[in-house]
């Protein structure tokens, strides 16, 4: 096999390379073949999500289905927001999330630095510990953290959603981490020569150098507690003060939205359009920054 | 000679200088190390080694929030053995991880395959596959659960067309748990993307010299991609089991357990008694039992890796 690099060719050779080029083809089209199959299946969940959100009442419950809504119910949305406190809902979301997004930043990356950089008896211990935290199933702290939080007073307050996000968070201090390794030393020590503290460095030098990785850790915390639906469940109780993801749920079962399913997948389209814009967003960088770095961070 | 003695005691001398001022230099960093690490330290203290501790000492407890926690001894754990629904939601839980998590894996392995190679729109089908772990926990459960209805959801009424009689999902006992796991198998494309980063850190010419030497796409699957992709599904399995093991939100939105806790997952059986029944004891029992189940599984995985996770040699630093 190895003269088909010589050039001298062997007019033999030449179709059974062309013969293994179109069997190739034919593997690459199976796969495409199958890929789109799969990406129907995916994706009819998410077309009847949206078909049914757009149907009047009367032909939710149709045999055979109707496929294509007749006529388009765009007012559903509206009947929603008239129905249900879902502006609410999303001004109490987007407080808890820019918290949260806000808090995890700074105390991960602060951190991460320290881990990365900085040399201390004890340092790697308090990293493993760190580490091993990732595997501690929550249910384990909810009791007495709950019980903490009760105490505090701070029940029905984003208090419990927020605060421990200024305290860091295991999977990102680890990922930063990785990513402050990566960064060659010369780069401070021209800093560590004029006499800068660590404090400065790490503020001037190293956040706007971790930029890519920092928009990361966003994505990432915008998404975890978007969606987060515990936290809320068990640390608000005040409809006024819910999020949206809880306040999805509180209709799904309810009797003025429960059985009025376009109404219910109306809501579920509308709580779901900010993953979906970030995701937009991100998605380049997003979906490719996990394939190319994912587990070599 | 004398000169060389004085030269060496000199260069001893400026030796000890520059140690001292490089001990103080260590000092400091030392010090400003600690200040970067504190926010966490705190954290860890506060809300993962304090509440564990807690946690363990409020499951000897009995302690409904009300008045003071009452040392019970072993009685929470006594309780938990003779607690039927708890045996019911241990299975029931079993039952879900060692389906869902093995399908999952494998769906996740076979797309991540596919979207491995290299053609025109790969990058559009990774993104649809994706596409549904973005949607929040309730979004994905409440479309289910409509998806799932038994007169008018849509999986009925496509199965109808090929003439199969769909069961009563959510409604029907032995088939609940199953559409938990029929929701779980349509969001594994965060396991496929890790999967993809693991397919793609493999060196092509690995495959062209075994294509060369004759192997076969079996061959070259069973002999190049398992063992260097081991690492990943080692990965994918540890946050495939930890993930299993307390799913919540779906089981709460798409079926509260029911019927006839037929779905009744650990967490669900744990946030009622926390929560519904107010027993903080009882549900901390339970959150130590399964944290134990967690920890014997991890230790069983991570104790079987040698046999069957590779690592390649790479460069650098490993964590």
């Amino acid at each position: 096999m190895s003269e088909l690099t010589v050039p001298t060719v062997s007019r033999a050779a030449l179709p059974a390379t062309s013969r293994r080029i179109s069997s190739k083809t034919r593997a690459k089209w199976t796969t495409i073949a199958i890929l789109t199959i799969g990406a129907v299946v995916i994706m009819v969940p998410f077309y009847w999500m949206i078909a049914t959100a757009l149907k009047s009442q009367g032909n939710l419950y149709l045999y055979p289905p109707q496929w294509i809504p007749n006529p388009l119910q765009w007012s559903n949305f509206q009947e929603v927001l008239d129905t249900v406190p879902f502006l609410t809902f999303a001004r109490n979301t987007a407080v808890i999330v820019s918290l949260v997004m806000i808090g995890t930043l700074l105390s991960c990356s602060f951190s991460a630095y320290g881990f990365a950089r900085l040399r201390a008896p004890g340092r790697d211990v308090i990293f493993l510990i760190v580490l091993a935290t990732m595997m501690l199933p929550s249910a384990v702290t909810l009791v007495p953290t709950y019980i903490a939080f009760n105490r505090l007073g701070w029940i029905n307050s984003i208090l419990p959603l927020v605060v421990p996000a200024f305290f860091g968070a295991p999977f990102f201090i680890f990922l930063l981490r990785q990513f402050y390794l990566s960064i060659p030393k010369e780069i401070e020590e021209s800093g560590r020569i004029d006499g800068a503290s660590s404090f400065r460095i790490w503020w001037d030098l190293m956040l706007p150098l971790t930029k890519p990785a920092l928009a990361t850790v966003a994505v990432f915390t915008f998404f975890a507690t978007y969606n987060d639906f515990f936290g809320p469940l068990i640390y608000l109780n005040s409809e006024s003060k819910q999020t949206i993801a809880v306040g999805l749920s509180y209709f799904t079962g309810s009797r003025n939205v429960g059985p009025q399913m376009h109404l219910l997948m109306a809501m579920t389209l509308m709580a779901t359009i900010p993953s979906l814009i970030v995701f937009i967003l991100a998605q380049r960088f997003f979906v490719q920054s996990i394939v190319t770095t994912g587990l070599k961070g | 000679m004398a000169s060389v003695e004085a030269q060496t005691q000199s260069r001893f001398g400026t030796l000890t200088v520059a140690k001292r001022r490089k001990i103080s230099g260590r000092t400091r960093e030392a010090i400003e190390c600690y200040i970067f690490m504190l926010p966490v330290i705190i954290g860890l203290l506060l809300f993962y080694l304090g509440p564990m501790v807690a946690s363990l000492y409020f499951s000897f407890t009995d302690y409904d929030m009300l008045s003071a926690a009452e040392w019970v001894g072993f009685q929470n754990y006594q309780d938990l053995v003779d607690d039927d629904i708890f045996w019911k939601s241990l299975r029931i839980t079993a039952m879900y991880s060692v389906v869902s998590v093995p399908l999952g894996l494998l769906l996740a392995l076979g797309l991540a395959l596919l979207l491995n190679q290299k053609f025109a729109g790969v990058t559009f089908f990774r993104t649809m596959y994706y596409l549904p772990t973005v949607m929040s926990g309730v979004a994905v459960a409440t479309l289910w659960k409509w998806i799932f209805n038994t007169d008018y959801g849509i999986l009925n009424l496509l199965l109808d067309k090929i003439g199969i009689r769909g069961p009563a999902w959510l409604v029907d006992e032995s088939w609940a748990i199953w559409a938990l796991i029929l929701t779980s198998l349509w969001t594994v494309g965060g396991s496929m993307l890790i999967f993809l980063a693991g397919l793609q850190s493999i060196p092509a010419d690995l495959y062209e010299a075994a294509e060369i030497d004759g192997a076969g796409s079996w061959n070259r699957f069973r002999n190049i991609t398992v063992p260097l992709i081991s690492h990943v599904t080692f990965f994918n399995l540890i946050l495939g089991i930890i993930g299993a093991l307390q799913v919540f939100t779906e089981a709460f939105v798409l079926t509260e357990g029911g019927p006839n806790n037929s779905t009744l997952l650990l967490s669900v059986h744990l946030y009622r008694n926390a929560f519904e029944f107010l027993k903080m004891g009882y549900a901390s029992a339970i959150a130590w039992v399964m944290f134990l189940i967690v920890l014997a599984l991890t230790l069983i995985v991570f104790k079987s890796a040698p046999m069957w996770v590779h690592y390649q040699e790479t460069q650098g630093e490993k964590t």
